[in-house]
């Protein structure tokens, strides 16, 4: 597995200064709130930033990810928008992480798999309460489409770790990664696992 | 229904909240649903909030919170009516009243699904029409039956020898041939007191049949020796696993035996009362065995002071609703007391806080039957069959690709192809020895003993011959597990889920050797962190069946590298429609060759500034 070479800090090229880890993180489908819960690491963020430094993520505003060791996934897959995102991630890092309920299972999002895209459009756009008259469903080729239903990422690409939790706790968060860095396969005990 | 009738259906049932279910069933089979009105009426009635009557009502398979037409037929889809050509009957009966399976027909008049195994294996392709089981289905059969469907005569006037259950015992032991005549055991029990029969349970060493094997003399000492208000025998008679009928056959031909097992149990536990809870496939079994109970109360076998020797003991036979988790004992009991069949946390154990919350043993059929008989032989003569671990007889529940299915009672220690040739099996590729639930041996392993020790089996023999694919086998279990989950814990509910997913997957064609991986996953996580049996049962058959059978599986590979699982261009189809739009922007392509433009452009990027990629991670392949 590929977290094997991830602490590849003492190969010649970089034996003078241990490089760091680059980590991606994105929330697709999802609510911020795993990310929220990631700053729950609070000062221990300083520590690890001795560790990695971030690439694409919304505590950097870079835009898109390039060459990386970690990505990390918040949310499922609800549009054309969050397919490319999500390709562009497992084409740039390493190791590819589903963190959270919605990421894993598709969560809350995925409770519009019961209605049929077609009908909520409708409804949301066309015959709803309160719209303006001659309100329609909007067709500018700059929206990304939505997909018929909301799926969990290992549906669109490969992943390499579940991080289950609505949302998994800082210290889990914590764990996991301070684990994989140490280029150990991540295992989390009782305590640090939750589904819901 | 009329308010008079709801009015006679509660007071027959003295307004017990615990019967709730009970209540539920009669309702269900008058009105063929339960009416939101019925269910707002019942919790007034019983004094129970809505919700929890709602909970109930929402969490058994044979009642509906929705119209399901006049007719609601129910094939039963175990893997052994599949083979029997079930999917073919019901897309012919779905045709011939114009319908698609899983809906109700416009005019409200018949809805056609399918449902766990019905316990017909040995007669199947079967299926279930108002809750009444028929058997052999054919086409002939099919024709006739959308004919009475489409000319509206109620199920009870269709030809009665469609409702003809048979026994199909092909080999008989001690238990099968047991001589006693009704009561007699009890008598014998009776006569020699508590203590002595718990002494012989003990020297039988007598195992449960249900699969567990746990040590009857055990529980029934602990429960006798717990404090509690009162005791409670309980009858598992919830034959929920894929490919077992033999309680079936003990309850409609052996039925006095049970009786007198049950009530040797009570008297051993010092317990007044029982219940049967009896599976709902088995409704048919119900009046039968009802007015058996009250002959053996005019006899003096049953109720107050038994045979006159001052012990009473009296049964209620309580009818589950479709849920196979049921037959897990505290979920059976919570179903006993009305609710949705969701396993407790254990500990406390059933038999110190059981039914009521007081101290009661829960115990297989088969196992009362074999309590029965060894209070008349005695515990040494039970002990000498077998083996030393495993002793006495084992009722077999044979089906599938077999000359002779049906029963077969061996001695514990037979190996299984024994009971192959016994039941003619002929070029076999894989046999189930514990059904969906317990590990299935391929052709090498044959040699293996039925017993605890070795192969530990509730009776479930479903044989294949090597014209089956064993990929339809898993994935008809994965399916069924993914129904059956109760949805109390997530890694069942989701775990399941994701199995029956990842088997669709690959029948689509859409199959990588990450989906196996993926199930092997599965597999561990269910068994480590599930709440309960189903859970931590429902990964091994389709484990073994992957390991043993891979190439089923590797044949069904689209490609060695990651695939989606479903068509991603093809899930923007609706937003297209609604929105009019066709641009590039309106469509996503192949994922490989996405990755791979992905990897390329990545590779560019990393160029230009070589100190800074030096720096990053190397941009060798990424893919892990």
């Amino acid at each position: 597995m590929a977290h094997e070479y991830l602490n590849d800090t003492t190969s010649p090229s970089a034996a003078a200064t241990p490089r760091k880890l680059k980590v991606a993180t994105v929330s697709l489908a999802g609510c911020f709130g795993c990310h929220m819960s990631f700053l729950d690491i609070d000062e221990r963020l300083l520590p690890l930033l001795e560790l990695v430094e971030f690439d694409r993520s919304p505590l950097t505003d870079i835009k898109h990810c390039g060459p990386c060791d970690i990505g990390l996934i918040e949310g499922g897959v609800c549009n054309a928008e969050n397919v490319h995102v999500l390709r562009e991630f497992r084409a740039n890092c390493k190791v590819l992480i589903a963190l959270g309920a919605c990421a894993v299972n598709g969560g809350l999002p995925a409770q519009r798999n019961h209605l049929a895209l077609a009908d909520i459009l409708q409804m949301v756009y066309r015959t709803g309460h309160g719209l303006a008259e001659g309100s329609s469903i909007p067709d500018d080729p700059e929206l990304p489409l939505p997909l018929n239903q909301v799926h969990p990422v290992h549906e669109v690409v490969k992943i390499d770790y579940f991080l289950p939790g609505c949302p998994p706790s800082g210290d889990a968060i914590w764990a996991f990664l301070t684990q994989l860095i140490e280029g150990k396969a991540p295992s989390l005990g009782h305590g640090l696992l939750h589904y819901d | 229904m009329a308010t008079a009738e709801l009015e006679d259906i509660l007071e027959r049932h003295r307004r017990d909240p615990l019967r709730l279910l009970q209540i539920l069933i009669e309702l269900q089979a008058r009105d063929g649903w339960l009416p939101p009105a019925t269910l707002s009426a019942v919790a007034t009635a019983l004094g129970l909030p809505r919700a929890r009557v709602e909970s109930t009502a929402s969490f058994y398979s044979f009642l509906h919170t929705h119209p399901a037409g006049d007719y609601r037929i129910l094939f039963s889809d175990n893997i052994t009516d599949r083979m029997l050509g079930n999917m073919a009957l019901m897309q012919a009966l779905c045709g011939k009243l114009w319908l698609e399976p899983g809906k109700v027909s416009e005019d409200g008049l018949v809805s056609v699904a399918t449902t766990s195994c019905t316990g017909m294996c040995d007669q199947g392709p079967a299926l279930l029409a108002n809750g009444r089981t028929i058997t052999r289905l054919a086409p002939e059969r099919i024709d006739e039956m959308a004919h009475l469907i489409r000319r509206r005569v109620p199920v009870g006037d269709w030809p009665p020898e469609w409702f003809h259950v048979e026994d199909n015992i092909r080999r008989r032991d001690v238990l099968l041939d047991h001589g006693l005549a009704p009561g007699q055991a009890l008598a014998v029990a009776l006569d020699r007191g508590a203590t002595s029969i718990l002494g012989e349970i003990e020297r039988s060493a007598l195992r449960g049949r249900g699969g567990a094997g746990f040590g009857s003399d055990i529980k029934w000492r602990s429960c006798r020796d717990a404090w509690g208000d009162a005791h409670y025998v309980i009858c598992n008679a919830d034959e929920g696993e894929p490919g077992t009928f033999k309680d079936r056959v003990l309850l409609a031909s052996y039925f006095d035996l049970v009786v007198d097992g049950m009530c040797i149990a009570g008297m051993a536990i010092g317990a007044n009362k029982g219940f049967i809870y009896l599976r709902g496939e088995y409704r048919y079994l119900l009046d039968r065995l009802e007015t058996r109970l009250a002959q053996r109360r005019e006899q003096g076998l049953l109720g107050r002071n038994i045979l006159g020797c001052g012990f009473t003991f009296d049964i209620e036979i309580h009818l589950g609703a479709g849920a196979y988790i049921c037959g897990e004992e505290s979920a059976l009991i919570e179903s006993l007391e009305g609710k949705p069949g969701k396993p407790r946390i254990r500990p406390p154990f059933p038999v110190t806080n059981g039914y009521r919350g007081q101290p009661t043993t829960v115990n297989n059929v088969e196992t009362l039957a074999l309590a029965a008989l060894i209070a008349v032989r005695g515990g040494e003569w039970f002990r000498a069959i077998g083996t030393p671990a495993s002793t006495g007889t084992k009722l077999l529940s044979v089906s599938g690709d077999v000359e002779r299915p049906g029963i077969y009672e061996f001695p514990f220690g037979v190996t299984m192809a024994e009971v192959l040739d016994a039941a003619g099996a002929c070029d076999t590729q894989a046999v189930t020895s514990a059904g969906a639930a317990g590990h299935c041996l391929a052709a090498d392993e044959f040699g293996r003993r039925i017993a605890f020790e070795d192969v530990a089996t509730g009776g479930s023999i479903m044989v294949f011959d090597a014209s089956r694919d064993m990929f339809e086998v898993a994935r008809n279990f994965a399916h069924f597990f993914a129904h059956e989950s109760c949805g109390f814990c997530t890694p069942c509910r989701v775990g399941t889920a994701v199995n029956a997913r990842l088997m669709d997957k690959l029948a689509a064609d859409h199959g990588s050797p990450y989906d196996l991986d993926e199930m092997a996953k599965m597999h561990r996580l269910m068994q480590g962190a599930s709440h309960c049996g189903l859970g931590n049962t429902a990964t091994i058959a389709i484990d073994d069946i992957v390991a043993k059978f891979r190439p089923a599986f590797e044949r069904r590979l689209h490609s060695p590298e990651y695939e989606p699982a479903f068509d991603l261009d093809a899930a923007l189809s609706q937003a297209r429609r609604m929105t009019g739009r066709d641009d590039p922007g309106a469509h996503l392509g192949d994922n490989l060759e996405a990755l791979a433009e992905e990897r390329a452009h990545a590779r560019d990027a990393a160029k230009p500034a070589p100190s800074s990629a030096a720096e990053s991670a190397p941009s060798k392949d990424l893919q892990p």
